[in-house]
Order: structure tokens, then sequence, then C-alpha cells
């Protein structure tokens, strides 16, 4: 399919504004640049099948299941995206006198009280963009509170389990901290004598997410978080897998210190393609000196903006985060309610769990135990025996209209497959898909050559990305 | 597999070509190459930089993974491969003639081993 | 209460048994059963989705729109093409994720591709990343990339835009790399001062173009200035100016980076926005960050995948040096849109208005006692003395529907025009602020 710039006719324009109404002001010819930009010139019709065509060459949730383990693809409800499009909301400037800005002040004031009653937190900061953004802005808190304690220099060391999230490990390090793993058990479980070896005067904190990246419940949680606790240390919640007991249990109530929450996983706002999302921020009330300002602040029934926090880290981003996303996400959480919120996270462990049995069928699963909201299976015995890879199931289901499992994650697993189906796909639906996978398994082991050739009808077949890194082709190149 | 015999290699994978008693060249084996898969780039470091025997000296990455280089001795580096840069699939293809740095002042080295040792390494793998 | 489920009460029940539970209670039982909420967290009960809509209806009515908007420092109303929210409204480009699969995925790894290849012709870049989270932490970013074993330090220019010097400071305490203010001088980074402060530890430079009081900074001197002396530097740019003054590329600079907003996206209180980064192809490889690049398939098919991928955390973990793992997608491909149907003369007729009509305001506000406090050029912001009550400026202007200019800390005020504002706008703008006088 031709680039925007292929279809480039020059000359051609869309009529967006009118002529200027006041005299043209000319720049010194040394102020301006060279040569105008050579952006595509196109008409609306251009542009309209342009995007209308890449739209069809890609796959989001309303196109089919997509079950991408780790990543809470439920389905984006529609009334959060309408809320989010009111003028009252779009068109207000960021920098606008508290006054006049209280409906946006509102929305985060009950995002922080609604999100804190489910994670068990008492205060919150919308101001980190995505999950990992909310990562480092928790890591940092928990270096904040170190300093003030004077024992900054000395605590200097994150506790990441080997099950983790890149992210984790990458996190601690742009805060400065150096990054001590500890194996888990087969179950991806910490193991609770590793931790105990690990801890000491030196541990700034650890950094979990419960359940794990195998899809499995922290059993000795409470023991966890206490060990940690012991030694002087703070516990952070990756949020990535709240979806499964939110509303159920609260990581508060686990022992952690400060939580992350995917807004745009757990709390339904759309991905967008890979983003915006937020990275939203709980911690508990010692924390919250520390948090990004400014802080939402209630005075006289009015609200405002209090940038004036001596003991704050500073700001991670400008103004008050992807402020839509939460405002959505809040929509969300007031359409679900108190009762609906953990009727979710059952039906999403529920739906895991009989899509886990109807795989069983065929596939190995990593354990065997009640999962989660997810869960991984592993193809290693297949690739050994008959190299048939995760890889090969993936791009199998790619033919059949269902965006695949994320792959080769956790990486303590050999041909990982993770399966996240969410709460949002009805029964007959986790059937159908589950017939699919069955089906393409005996298709690939009877046929391994079959299957190393999907997909196949896909607009192109596996991309070169050897080449793709080698000599990277970052821009289009103008002839 | 192949080991030449007028190298020496570490238990890491490297392959050291010394050019006299203080300097040397150094690379990654076949075998490395062959582990690694398609490498699409290397990161290397700087001329005059000191590298410290086993520790990393830089990484080679594949398109999924990224691998420290360990350095087979302590030395400071005198020459750096700049044509890896455009050209990493020479480490695929010409594992020997793709060197990465050269090295002066060597002050000391890791266990290293001859041909027949290494490749009875690489066989006990 | 309102939910999202498909499967009916009876289709739970045979889910539950087919597994073998009786209880839907019997999913957590690894669960400690003392932590275990009876009744739900503390919130209020659900809403239908009518009920929804007037919850927020009543929200956004609290909120002020104003029709004429003076006010910029770091959020712009710009003109956004109908065509824009059209695109970015497509159920797909919402509903995707990452594209993780290329095969499945072409058509979001196609826009970001071309949104790569439209903020190199804006910047004079040779490599864009797929985008950050919004200009401020996209600054942040860029310093980390500079900072290697023998420079740990960043010069930050004080005529930066404050919440963008604040976010960098944040990311800088917590990696442990010393941040230094450059001074301003008449409203621009004084360039003696930035030459006594680079040593030899001086990473990079952060220059904002133009600056946070709307100057046109001099960038290729201090981007020659910061080169004399072995350090980097990143210019932040706004992007509509971008397709009118010098870029990036022009000055020497090595990283360029920006907040999108004014690039389609609307003001709504503060995002999602966009973070641009590009940079020379030597820092390539140290871009944080999504990229996006072109291969073929076996049959020699065009094919857009993720690229680079070693450089990511996901791979090189605590050896990676920036934890971004996403990207704002769809605010880049809004960027995208927005750049397609404005064409190259439509950004620059939009960035020409904007300073024709930030100096007619200037020079009108000028009549009435608003003298500008700097010399320099501006491009269409620019700061004014307040020789009026501002609380009384502000109030006047909010009665009628105006956004004036934002008060700074010492009583200063900062004006903005865009393509929006027209020569009646600003007429009666004036009109208004003389009556205060």
């Amino acid at each position: 399919m031709d680039l925007l710039f292929e279809k480039s006719v020059a000359g051609r324009a869309c009529t967006l504004l009118p002529e200027n109404d006041l005299p043209d002001y000319d720049f010194a010819p040394a102020q301006k640049r060279a040569a105008a930009p050579k952006l595509p010139e196109l008409s609306e019709t251009d542009i309209s099948r342009h995007y209308s065509a890449l739209e069809r060459r890609a796959h989001g949730v309303n196109n089919g299941f997509y079950p991408l383990g780790s990543c809470t693809m439920k389905y984006n409800p529609r009334v959060n995206e309408a809320v989010a499009a009111l003028p009252g909301f779009t068109e207000v400037h960021p920098l606008q006198p508290d006054a006049t800005v209280q409906g946006c002040l509102e929305v985060l004031r009950l995002a922080e009280k609604y999100l804190g009653e489910i994670t068990g937190m008492d205060a919150m900061t919308f101001q980190p963009a995505a999950g990992a953004h909310g990562e480092l802005t928790g890591v940092m808190l928990i270096k904040k509170y170190h300093e003030a304690k004077g024992e900054g220099a000395k605590r200097t060391k994150i506790i990441v389990p080997d099950s983790a999230h890149g992210t984790n490990p990458a996190t601690a390090v742009m805060c400065g901290m150096s990054v001590v793993n500890i194996t888990s058990g087969p179950d991806g479980c910490v193991d609770l004598e590793a931790l105990k070896a690990a801890v000491g005067e030196d541990t700034a904190g650890l950094m979990l997410t419960n359940p794990n990246t195998l899809g499995i419940f922290e059993k000795d949680i409470c023991e966890i978080t206490e060990i940690v606790h012991e030694a002087g240390g703070l516990v952070y919640y990756d949020g990535a897998n709240l979806n499964a007991i939110m509303g159920v249990i609260r990581p508060g109530d686990m022992g952690f210190d400060c939580v992350h929450l995917n807004l745009h996983k757990t709390f339904s706002t759309p991905h967008g393609g890979g983003g915006p999302g937020s990275g939203a921020v709980g911690c508990k009330a010692f924390l919250a000196p520390h948090l990004p300002k400014p802080v939402v602040v209630e005075e006289n029934g009015a609200l405002r903006r209090d940038g004036s926090r001596p003991g704050s880290i500073g700001k991670v981003k400008a103004f008050d985060g992807n402020f839509l996303v939460t405002l959505k996400a809040l929509a969300y959480v007031m359409t679900l309610g108190r009762a609906g919120i953990p009727a979710a996270a059952q039906n999403a462990v529920l739906n895991a769990n009989y899509m886990m049995h109807r795989l069983k069928e065929r596939y190995s699963v990593v354990s065997s135990e009640i999962c989660m909201h997810e869960f991984v299976v592993t193809l290693e015995k297949e690739a050994k025996e008959k190299g048939v890879t995760a890889m090969d199931i993936a791009k199998a289901l790619l033919d059949e209209g269902i965006h695949p499992p994320t792959m080769y994650f956790p990486l303590i697993v050999h041909e990982a497959l993770m399966v996240e189906p969410t709460e949002t796909e009805g029964k007959e639906g986790l059937d159908a898909a589950a017939d699919v996978f069955i089906k393409l398994y005996d298709k690939a082991m009877a046929d391994p050559d079959w299957a190393h050739a999907a997909p196949r009808t896909t607009p192109i077949g596996r991309p070169d990305e050897v080449a793709a890194a080698r000599n990277p082709v970052l821009r289009y190149q103008f002839g | 597999m192949n080991i030449p015999a007028n190298l020496k290699y570490s238990k890491s994978h490297e392959w050291v070509e010394f050019t006299s008693d203080t300097t040397a060249k150094i690379g990654l084996t076949d075998f490395a190459q062959s582990e690694l898969g398609d490498i699409v780039f290397v990161n290397l470091p700087g001329v005059l930089d000191t590298v410290t025997a086993g520790e990393s000296l830089g990484d080679v990455e594949s398109v999924k993974a990224v691998s420290d280089i360990i350095s087979p001795v302590s030395a400071t580096v005198s020459n750096v491969n700049e044509k890896l840069a455009d050209t990493p699939e020479n480490l695929n293809s010409d594992p020997y003639g793709a060197w990465l740095i050269e090295v002066e002042e060597i002050t000391g080295a890791e266990e290293l081993l001859d041909a027949a040792a290494y490749e009875a390494f690489c066989k006990e793998g | 209460m309102g939910h999202y489920l498909p499967s009916t009460e009876a289709q739970q029940q045979e889910m539950l048994r087919a597994i073998g539970l009786s209880a839907p209670g019997d999913l957590y039982a690894a669960a400690p059963a003392a932590l275990r909420l009876s009744d739900g967290p503390n919130i209020p009960a659900g809403k239908s989705e009518l009920e929804i809509r007037r919850a927020f209806e009543v929200m956004a009515a609290k909120n002020t729109v104003y029709p004429t908007i003076f006010r910029g420092a770091g959020a712009y109303r710009h003109y956004i093409p109908s065509i824009v929210s059209t695109v970015t409204g497509k159920e797909t480009f919402l509903t995707a994720y990452t594209p993780y699969q290329a095969e499945m995925s072409q058509g979001i790894l196609q826009s970001i591709f071309e949104y790569q290849t439209m903020i190199c012709e804006l910047t004079g870049m040779d490599a864009s990343n797929a985008s950050v989270y919004d200009g401020a932490s996209a600054a942040a970013e860029a310093v980390a990339m500079c900072r290697d074993r023998k420079r740990s330090k960043a010069l930050v220019s004080a005529a930066a835009n404050p919440d963008v010097i604040e976010t960098i400071k944040t990311y800088c305490w917590a990696a442990g790399t010393e941040v230094a203010l450059v001074p301003e001088r008449d409203g621009a980074t004084d360039l003696d001062a930035l030459k006594a402060l680079l040593a030899d530890d001086v990473a990079c430079i952060y220059v904002q173009q133009p600056n946070y009081y709307g100057i046109i900074e001099d960038g290729a001197a201090l981007c020659e200035a910061a080169h004399a002396a072995g350090a980097k530097t990143i210019m932040g740019v706004n992007p509509i100016a971008a397709a009118l003054l010098k870029t990036p590329g022009e000055c020497g600079a090595d990283i360029a980076v920006g907040e999108g907003q004014p690039l389609g996206m609307p003001l709504a209180f503060g995002g999602p926005y966009l973070g641009f980064m590009a940079c020379t192809a030597a820092m390539t490889r140290k871009l944080p960050g999504r990229i996006v690049g072109q291969t073929a398939d076996a049959e020699g098919r065009r094919a857009f995948v993720l690229t680079l991928q070693a450089r990511e955390q996901h791979i090189r973990r605590e050896k990676a040096s920036s934890n971004v793992c996403s990207n704002q997608a769809l605010c880049a491909m809004t960027a995208a849109v927005y750049m397609a149907a404005m064409g190259p003369g439509g950004m620059e007729k939009a960035a020409s208005q904007c300073a024709s009509k930030a100096h007619y305001l200037a020079a009108e506000l000028e009549k009435i006692g608003f003298k500008r406090v700097h010399g320099g050029e501006f491009f269409h912001e620019f700061v004014t003395g307040c020789p009026v009550d501002a609380a009384a400026l502000e109030k006047k202007l909010g009665e009628n529907g105006i956004l004036g200019g934002l008060t700074l800390e010492n009583g200063d005020i900062l004006w903005c025009a865009t393509e929006m504002n027209t020569k009646d706008e600003i007429d009666r703008l004036v009109a208004l602020a003389k009556e205060v006088g």
C-alpha cells in the first residue's frame, strides 16, 4: 500500500484556513527555514481513503478476540469516549484559573477517591501518562521517602523477581538504584527464602505484581510485604495485573505502600494502538507529601491545585497527566460501581480458568492451579520434538482473525504463550476461540511446515526483522 | 565448527590473537555467533577506553536479545573495528575476520584456552 | 449496576462447573480470606449509560469554555481540521494495542512510519521515534540520551517552559544527573553565561525554540557553543513555528523534542498530548521508546515493524537507558492526519498567521500601556508589563468570554495569539483592557 507521500500531488490541498485578516508578518530570512517541510499534498478524499485502508490493515478489540496476556484487552465502552468528547472538557485550557475548571478538578478528585478505595491507597496522582511512567513515579516516591529519612545514600537496591516485566528493572535504574534479581519458584511465585536473603539495610524496596506474570496469586503476599518492611524497605505494586482482583482484594491491604494502575488496561480506556494511556499512582498517606505536584485539594467547598509542596518529587510531565484518559476511567468505574467492579474481576478470572481448562485438551499449562486473569502455556516440548514453536501457533492464529497471546513472556518460561481473555468475552466466544487453538495445534503437529509458513491471509507474511534492525530505514526517503 | 589453531579462547566465547606480549586483537568465536543468531548491531568501547578481564567491554544485539561481550584481557583499547557498525552481519559470516577491538598495554588476562581445549569446552556445552 | 459482561448467569455457572468449582468465591481460594472484601469496594453503586452521560454533563458544565483565548504557555488552541477526529475515532485505531504482531498491524505501523517521516521533515532531523508522553517528558528523556560516564551534567535554559524545567529536574534528580540553569538575559538564553558554564563534564544543553517568553533564540549560536565544549544540544521546538522558522537540524541540534499538542490535539485540560523526539543519525540507537522501521517479507512486499528493539527495556532490562515501552500512538496519528490535511502550505499559513496576529496584538497592547519587556524577535507569544490590576483584568476579560494572557510570577503577562484569533477579537480584547485601566 502506498504511503501518504507517494499519494501526494504537487499543488493539491485542503482549504482549511481563511485568508489573514491582518497584514502578514515577515521574519528575517536568517530566522526562517530554507525550504518548507516535505509534507504530503492531499485532498480530504485522499486522506479519508488512506486511513480507511490503514484501518483495514489493523486489528482492534472491535475486530475480534484479543487475548494478549498482561495487556488486558477488554472491550472499551463507547460512553467513555462520548463523555470525554464533551466540549466542556476538551476546550479547557490547562492554565485556566482554578475557579473556571471546577468540573475537571472534580473528575480528578472523584477518580482519586474511587480508585483509592479500589486499591486501598490514601492519595493518588494522575500525572504519569503510562504504566512505565507510573512505575517511574512510584519508585521516585520510594527514593524520596528514604532521602527524607536520611537513608537515601544507603538504600539503593530494588528487588525484582526474575518473572517481572522488563520495565521494573529499567525503572529502578532510571531512579539511580541497582537491581537485585531474585529467582522465583516454578509457579512464578516469590521464594520467601530468596527474598529473606536479598533484603537488608541497602534495600530501598521490592517491585511486585500480584497476581504474578504466570497468572498465579502470591499466596504468601502478606509475609512478602512484611519481610521487606521489616528490613526498612517499601513495597511497590505493579498494577499490570489488577484486573484479576479489583474490588476483591486491595493492594493496600496486602501491605503494598504504593501502586500504579494502567487505566488503559484495567479501567477500559482504550489502548489507542499503544497510547495514550494513564499510569495513575496511588500511595499510603505517609508517601502522599512526595507525590508529584500540583495536587488537588478542597478548601471552603471549592477545589484548588496546590503546587506548593516542598516534599514533592516535582513533576514527571506537564500539567495534570492524560486528563481525558483519567476521565474515561472514572466513567468506567462509575458505570460498574460497587458490585460491578468485583464482578468484572471475577469474570476475568472465570474466563481465564475456563479457557485454560479448554486449552489443556492439547496445550501444556505451566501451572495447573486455579489461575487468576491469565495463564501461560508452553510449547517447549513441541518445539523440541516437532519444531512447532509458540511463534508458529501465534502466526497461525492471525489467519483465523484472532490476535495471538503474548509470546515469549515471561522470560522464565520457554516457548511461552500468555493468554488473557478478559471478562468481556462471552462463553460461546471463548469456546469458539478454544476450538481454533486446538485445531491449529493439531494441524501444526501434523504438518510443522504448514505452521512455519503462517500467516497466509494477512497483508504481509512474516517480515524480515533482521534486515530492519541491521539497516534501519526509519523514515520515507524522498526520491 | 571453525576453531583456528593459532588463537586463544575464553570460556565466554571470545577469541584473542596476541600480536605481541602486550597487544592483541579480540573477536567473537564461530560458536558464539551461531548461538547468538543473526547479529544486528554491536556496541563497542572507544579508543583509549580501558577494558577489564572478566568484565563487559560492550554488547552484541540480535533482534530479540542482547548479550554482553566479556573482555578476555585487561588492557587499553587501541583500535575499534568501525566497519562493524555498518556490516554487523560479518560477525556471523566471518567471525575470525570480523575482529571487534585491538588492545595494547595488556596487564592481565582471564584463563584462556588453546584451540583443542576450547573445542572440548564447547562440546561439553 | 452497569457492566460489560456478555456471559449470562447461567453461562457463568456452566463455566464454573466445567472447571470443577461450585461458587465464584472459590476462584480466589489462594488469596488470604481475611483480606477479601465481602461487599466490594466502598464506592457508589453502578449507573446506567444515561446516568453516566448526565453526571459528566453536569461536571463539564462546571468548567468555563472561553470562546476566545490569548493564553498559551505550553498549550495552544489551533484550528483542528474535521478529518482529524473522524480518522482517530475509528474503532480499530482506538482499540488496538501496540503493534507487536506486524502482519496484523500494518495499518498502525505504517501510520507511525508516516508520522516519523513528518517529524523528521518538520525538525530537519534524521530519525524520529514513535513518540513519548509529552513535550516535558520528551525533554527529560533526551537529557538521559546524552549522559555518559564522563559527562553527567545537564545545562537547562532558564528561558524554557517551567514545567519542562521541573520535569527535567525530577528525572535528573532520580538518575543522579546534575542540572544547572543557564540564566536568561532580556528574555533569551544568555550565550555568555552558557559559555562560562560549559565545562568538560557537561553532557548537554536544553534550549527551547521559541522559548517560554516567545522569543526566537539564536539556535545556531547556542548549538555552536555547546559543540565547541563537546556537549550535545537538545532543542525543544514548537511544531507550528517549526514549519516557518529555522529547524533544529539547520541550527545544528543533536536532538529535537517538543510538545506536539498544537498538531491537532484539543487543549483538554492538559492531555493527552504528544511528545515528539527526533535526532541525528549518530544518536538513533540511543532514542528511547518505540521506533518503526521499513523492511520486507519473504515475497519482497514492503513491511513495517517495530525495530531496534534491543535498545528497549523488555530485552535490555536493567541495562536499558529508558523504561518507555509505549507511545502516544493515537496522538501521533492525530498529528500525522493534521499535518497531512494542512500540507506544507497550510502549516506555513498557520504559522505565518500566528506570527501576524501576535505582532498585531503586541502593537495594539503597547498603545494602551502594556509594553513588551523584552527586545528580541518573537513568534506567537510575548511578555508585557501589566499596568492595571491583573485580577481585575482577568475578571473583566472573563466576563466577556476571553481568556487573557497568563500572569507570570513577577506580575508580567505572557500573551499568545494563533490563527484562531481574528482582528476583531484582538481589537475587542484591547478595548476591554483599556476599560480596566
